[in-house]
């Protein structure tokens, strides 16, 4: 496999490789000279910007975006300002900084989105050079401005523009700069002659990089690494100075033996790389720089621009697209000539295997014998990662997969989702994909990425193949890519509304967790309410689609949807709603159509709005509603008067509403009323509010018994509950001598023995006994035993034969006092005949 | 501490640790030492979830219960409300924040419970202290694990509101509940159900299952049914007086949030030589739930049933103790050291049932008790209920307390299938004259929800009923019971039996019956997730063992 290296070149103690990544697929005239170019990182898309510097207004520059192997993917004439810069954003959207310090955002596909100025200090003085930049906080853009200010906005989706301190003794444009992110922190490093300079919110720091050759006068180019960590400064004198980016620490600094400005010049780094190196780009010449003194030179043919990326840098010229990164270990390892690694002698074994020779086994026992042999499989797998070649990878994996049949318990994980991964970057590499994405970068910027890189390129097939393979849950895979792909599709204006919401409603069924909303709401923002409407119908989410309904103001819609949903906090926020949209009377129509609006709306009245409630019911002709609304109206007041008006109003609404008992009780309540006061005001005796029952208590305790008897009358009170009544009262009263009156005015309805009861319950025996032979038979026994008497209920008892009263007696005996009415009650219960 | 919840065939400690865990989450978004100012309707469900010292350790250092005014002060950073989603509750948490000290201010949260609501929101802004609040957030608490075997929503209200003002919004909590209680324990496969809200809730619950889907984690299923049930159909039982132990005990005290508040005298401590000086005034609060093994034995026992139990109990703990003679040897006596605690507790809990067991016989050996379960008995079994029953006229004339005079009137009317309108009116008119006029608006209500109405056309239907469904059974046995029938002494609940028929032999045999119960019956399936299928059916195969 001699081939492998064949492009490695040694610096230092390590190899760089060059790997070709596409030829690119666009007819560029000439070449990338004299063009603005921006591309971006991780495989992203590249723009360019033809001629940007003519100035007139005849000519119109094209702006062009290509993918990664150069194909098409926009092309439209530039008719804003002087662009000055272009750049892209974290999620693929191109910024073009104009001149004026205006932005203009555009989407990969070259629609316009949006723009916004970075200041009128910035506007006024005129942009005069511009960098983009990542941060953990998203994409930024830092200004240097005609009057040698630089202005930043580290964030462009929440833009809060921050203009620098001044530079101290600066008289023209600074040599270079560039921008760090430190402690949470957007900084701008300035070289000015041969000072540096650090730029936070509030300070100007001069500073010095540690061990930084005597001999340089000024810094003509500096660079920061991907990950912002490292800087490398390149001198006039042609040194290279290399450390880390807060200038602490010094890493090397390596002559180049170049003095002259270079075009560009960018980190060459990977995470865990053994070497600190960057790449310095002249006309005609790349050069590598390590530790060592030596360099790697690569001859360029042609205009050419770098980008770092994670783990090295693409080389774009107007032909080919390549990568120069430094070979990971596990590579070098494996393929180094004569390397004796595990994974190299795994890799040999298999080979010979695959010949059918028996050096096979020679190789494997060897790895064996030192117990390396899962250490070897590991080895491949990781070197098949990286590598960029199919046949390269499937060798590494076969290699791999063969070693782990010596190996028990080797888990498969690791190899299993390498196969995976590669699978899919395999796919997205290709040349009409475009994204030529490494494995580093890709577990770095994470499959959900990279599904919504798919997106926007409106891959969505791809994109859901890709989830479908990896299996990526439903609602954040499929469902996502589906649901950008209706959001689309609905833009689409050629198509009528039936074609699309059925196409819709066709492609995402079945799919899980779907926001049908979020596409209808991206429906009527492209002005087709009625296709929103159409796939509002799809979204089970009711709470999704009552507030975009109100906003295209389909509010019968909204209401019927929000009952649906059986939320009723959404119900009642529509029914609010449209109790400030609609007249009144529009409104209550409207409810009257929703019976479960219109009884939340009701019970929202009855705690807020008590006289809408009347209102409501007014216009349903509710007229026992009505009636129960006075009611409850008449204990609010404090006066007769009006309390007797709304219960006078009340008995009218149940008449109407042929509430005959209702009517009746309540005329009763209002004479009773009348009754009170008139007695209140004769007797001085609290009475307004008691019920009959109470008022009469309380007319007999203080005895007014002919008014109490009236009452008795007018309000056709039962007998029976007339004598309980009168009897507790009397007993209350302790006027026993009215009480017994009482008791012969006529045959009690009630029998006597509640007179026993009632004055034993007062603690009086005496008048108690009195009525005990009035009491009925079958009630004598229960009697006798109140007051006390176990003599006299035994008789009663013996006298009616009865078998369980005699025992009720019996159980009342003490069997030593009462020892011959014990023996008598035996002997009765003896001959009673049993049934 | 919630030991209670592991006992029953379900771990409902992982629904009551998810409601714990949120509650921590919200308490930790609003850093810094807090206060908390409680709906004080919500203090006894949260008990169920969490206790102060959950509270403590997540920096609550004051509590406070929502009123007008000015918050009292407090030196802490944050003010949270706990609250329900009420408009009159907003108008107070804005006359709070309000009144606030502007030079100290405090930041303000709120957390509803259980729902955020969009209502509320637009008040708080009408009354311009939105902005004042740095958290607005809600926390969902629908189905609270109140026992090893028993969800319950705490919410007291939700018959009035279904049946009397046509509010369903705890219906919607209720399959919101039940949607959390299957993301933690996997779909429910099969529905059943009757009535109109049980219907309504269901449909929710589909809904809602599509909006959900394919958020769910694959879990095997732990429920295989469930039964949703109208109160409406069943409006027989909760009338009834209960008379399990238990029941008792919520008849004469109440049980709130799983708690009772008892009369102190009984539970004096005895020390000797004090003789009883001070008694305590304040009611003695008891939690019950199975928790405590004696309670857990007892609590569904028929009340009749329960001297025996405590009396073997008694026996038991005494004769633990007297092992004590029996330990000779110091491993023995340590073993028996070992255990001292556990009995003592024992012993503490045979002591406080045993109290409660003889206040609650005072009151079921009364005659009035006896009298009053009788004429409940009599309704039940369709004796006399087709005219005015004297013993209710007696217990209006003697004023008896208002609440049961309308337990028994709704009873008689529901047994009847109605009451004859002049049986009807005369009630209504006695209970008016007696108890004021102003419950002619409370008798109306019952009239509106169905507990009391006037006779229709229609023949009484209830002895169908009862007969079909056995809902009577004479010879009720209330000390080793075979039948559900015990815990009311010879009344078989409704709703149970339902659940009966429904796990054998099926509801289709009961057709009739359910015609003429309220509302429809249905049922629903739920797909159980692809490849948990097998692994169902490959549980239940195994849970039938071999053969």
């Amino acid at each position: 496999m001699a081939f492998v290296t064949a492009n490695w070149n040694p610096l230092g103690e390590s190899f760089y490789r060059k790997i070709e990544l596409y030829e690119m697929g666009w007819n560029l005239k000439d070449g990338l000279r004299d063009c603005l170019v921006a591309a971006a990182p991780y495989g992203g898309p590249i723009a360019l910007l033809k001629a940007h510097n003519r100035r007139s207004p005849s000519a119109r520059p094209q702006l062009e975006i290509f993918s990664s192997s150069g194909l098409p993917l926009a092309s439209f004439p530039w008719k804003s300002g002087m662009v000055k810069q272009l750049g892209w954003t974290v999620s693929d959207d191109l910024l073009c900084v104009q001149e004026d310090g205006t932005v203009l955002v555009y989407d990969l596909l070259g629609g316009f989105k949006r723009h916004f100025s970075m200041g009128n200090e910035v506007s006024q003085s005129q942009v005069l050079e511009t960098k983009i930049f990542h941060s953990p906080y998203g994409t930024g853009v830092a200004i240097l401005t005609g009057a040698l200010r630089f202005t930043l906005a580290t964030n462009i989706d929440d833009i809060k523009l921050r203009r620098l301190p001044e530079v101290p003794g600066l008289q023209g444009a600074p040599s270079c700069w560039a921008v760090l992110t430190q402690d949470r922190q957007s900084k701008v490093l300035v070289a000015s002659g041969p000072h540096l300079f650090i730029l936070d919110n509030t300070a100007c720091t001069p500073v010095t990089p540690p061990g930084l050759s005597p001999q340089a006068s000024s810094i003509v180019h500096m660079c920061v690494s991907f990950s912002y960590k490292y800087l490398a400064l390149l001198t006039d004198s042609g040194h290279v100075w290399m450390g880390t980016s807060n200038l602490k620490e010094k890493l090397s600094e390596v002559d180049t033996k170049i003095k002259g400005s270079p075009k560009q010049m960018a980190w060459c780094r990977r995470p865990k790389s053994q070497q600190p190196s960057a790449v310095v780009m002249w006309d005609g010449l790349l050069l590598v720089v390590g530790e060592c003194k030596e360099t790697i030179q690569y001859h360029l043919e042609d205009d050419s621009i770098l980008v770092p990326e994670l783990d090295g840098v693409r080389i774009i010229s107007g032909t080919h697209h390549e990568l120069l990164q430094e070979v990971p270990g596990a590579c070098e390892e494996i393929f180094k000539i004569a390397s004796m690694a595990p994974g190299a002698l795994l890799l040999e074994a298999h080979k010979e295997y695959e010949k059918e020779s028996q050096k096979a086994d020679e190789y494997l026992r060897e790895i064996k014998e030192q117990s390396l042999l899962s250490e070897a499989v590991r080895q491949c797998v990781e070197a098949a990662g990286h590598e960029h070649e199919p046949e390269t990878q499937k060798t590494l994996l076969r290699a791999a997969s063969f070693g782990k049949c010596f190996l028990s318990n080797f888990p498969p994980e690791q190899f299993v989702s390498m196969c995976k991964d590669l699978r899919v970057l395999n796919a997205v590499r290709d040349y009409t994909v475009g994204i030529p994405l490494s494995h580093t970068q890709f577990k770095q910027m994470t499959l959900q990425v990279l599904i919504d890189r798919l997106v926007y390129r409106k891959l969505y097939l791809l994109a859901i193949e890709v989830c479908r393979y990896l299996k990526t849950p439903e609602y954040q895979g499929v469902s996502r890519v589906l649901k950008h792909w209706a959001c689309y599709k609905v833009q689409q204006k050629e198509e009528s509304d039936e074609v699309i919401a059925k196409a819709v409603s066709v492609k995402l069924a079945d799919a899980a967790g779907i926001s049908y909303s979020e596409i209808a709401t991206k429906a009527y923002e492209s002005g087709r309410t009625e296709l929103a409407i159409k796939l509002l119908e799809f979204e089970p989410r009711s709470g999704e689609q009552v507030p975009l309904l109100l906003k295209m103001k389909k509010s019968p819609l909204a209401l019927s949807k929000a009952i649906e949903s059986g939320d009723t906090d959404l119900v009642y926020t529509v029914v609010m709603y449209l109790k400030n949209e609609l007249n009144r009377g529009d409104f209550f129509m409207m409810l009257r159509n929703q019976p479960v609006a219109l009884s939340l709306y009701k019970q929202f009245c009855k705690h807020q709005e008590q006289e809408t409630l009347k209102d409501l019911f007014n216009q349903d002709d509710d007229h026992e509603e009505l009636g129960n609304f006075y009611v409850k109206a008449s204990y609010k007041e404090q006066r007769l008067e009006a309390r007797i008006a709304h219960l006078q109003s009340a008995v009218d609404e149940y008449y109407k509403a042929k509430n005959e008992f209702s009517a009746k009780t309540t005329e009763d309540e209002m004479r009773l009323l009348r009754f009170q006061r008139k007695l209140e005001e004769e007797k001085d005796e609290q009475l307004v509010g008691f019920s009959l029952q109470d008022t009469m208590t309380t007319l007999l305790s203080v005895g007014l018994h002919k008014h109490a008897e009236q009452l008795y009358k007018d309000f056709r009170m039962p007998d029976k509950r007339f004598w309980w009544l009168k009897l507790k009262a009397l007993a209350e009263k302790e006027d026993w001598e009215e009480l017994e009156k009482f008791s012969k005015s006529k045959k009690s309805p009630i029998g006597y023995l509640p007179f026993v009861e009632v004055c034993i319950k007062h603690h009086n025996k005496c008048e108690a006994r009195k009525y005990v032979a009035k009491v009925s038979p079958e009630q004598k026994v229960k009697a006798h035993l109140a007051v006390g008497d176990v003599e006299g209920a035994a008789e009663a008892a013996i006298e009616r034969r009865n078998e369980s009263e005699i025992s009720t007696v019996l159980s009342r005996c003490s069997a030593t006092t009462d020892h011959l009415l014990v023996e008598r009650l035996n002997r009765a219960k003896a001959t009673v005949p049993k049934k | 501490m919630a030991s209670h919840l592991f006992c029953g065939r379900v771990n409902l400690n992982i629904l009551r640790e998810a409601a714990r865990k949120d509650l921590r989450e919200f308490l930790d978004k609003c850093s810094g030492s807090k206060a908390i100012v409680w709906d004080e309707y919500l203090t006894g469900p949260f008990g169920l979830i969490a206790q102060y010292s959950l509270l403590k350790e997540h920096e609550v250092e004051k509590m406070f219960t929502l009123k007008g005014g000015r918050i009292p002060s407090a030196a802490v950073k944050n003010i949270v409300f706990f609250v329900r989603p009420r408009l009159e509750l907003m108008d107070i948490i804005a006359e709070n924040v309000a009144s606030e000290d502007k030079l100290k201010p405090r930041e303000f949260h709120i957390l509803f419970v259980p729902r955020r609501s969009l209502l509320c929101e637009q008040r708080l802004k009408e009354k311009g202290v939105l902005n004042s609040f740095t958290n607005i957030d809600e926390y969902i608490l629908d189905l609270i694990p109140y026992d090893g075997d028993l969800l319950s929503m705490e919410s007291e209200s939700s018959f009035r509101e279904c049946y009397l003002e046509n509010d369903q919004t705890s219906l919607y909590h209720a399959a919101k509940g039940l949607m959390t209680l299957q993301a933690l324990y996997g779909t429910i496969p099969q529905i059943f159900g009757k009535g109109e809200c049980a219907r309504h809730v269901a449909n929710m619950m589909l809904r809602m299952k599509r909006e959900f889907a394919g958020s769910h984690t694959q879990i095997l299923p732990v429920f295989d049914t469930l039964l949703l049930l109208d109160r409406n159909v069943d409006l027989l039982t909760p009338l009834a007086t209960q008379l399990t132990y238990e029941g008792l005990i919520d008849e004469i005290y109440g049980i709130t949030n799983g708690y009772v508040k008892l009369p102190p005298e009984k539970f004096a401590q005895k020390k000797q030589g004090e003789g009883g000086k001070d008694l305590p005034t304040e009611p003695k609060k008891l939690q019950l739930n199975s928790a405590e093994e004696l309670y857990a034995e007892i609590r569904d026992k028929n009340f009749n049933a329960v001297g025996a139990a405590l009396s073997k109990k008694a026996k038991i703990i005494s004769a633990a103790f007297e092992e004590r003679h029996n330990a000779k040897t110091v491993g023995e006596i340590k073993q028996f050291v070992s255990q001292l605690p556990h009995m003592q507790a024992a012993r503490g809990s045979l002591a406080n049932h045993t109290s409660i067991a003889e206040l609650i016989k005072d009151i079921t050996i009364s005659e009035d008790f006896f009298d009053s379960l009788t004429v409940e008995q009599e309704f039940m079994t369709g004796v006399d209920t087709d005219k005015v029953s004297t013993y209710i006229e007696d217990c209006i004339a003697q004023k008896d307390p208002l609440i049961k005079i309308l337990r028994l009137v709704c009873m008689q009317s529901v047994c009847n299938n109605g009451l004859k309108q002049k049986v009807l009116d005369y009630y209504k008119k006695e209970i008016l004259q007696t108890y004021g006029y102003k419950h002619i608006l409370t008798l109306k209500n019952l009239e509106k929800v169905g507990l009391l109405k006037p006779q229709s056309t229609m023949r009484n239907n209830y002895p169908t009923i009862r007969k079909t469904l056995k809902l009577w059974m004479e010879d009720a046995n209330e000390q080793n019971p075979n039948d559900i029938s015990y815990v009311y002494s010879g009344y078989a609940p409704l709703s149970v039996r339902l659940t009966q028929v429904l796990a054998r032999p099926g509801w289709r045999s009961i057709e009739e019956v359910l015609k003429i119960l309220p509302g429809p019956h249905f049922e629903e399936r739920q797909q159980v997730p692809t490849g948990l299928h097998k692994k169902l059916l490959r549980c239940c195969r195994s849970r039938r063992g071999p053969l």
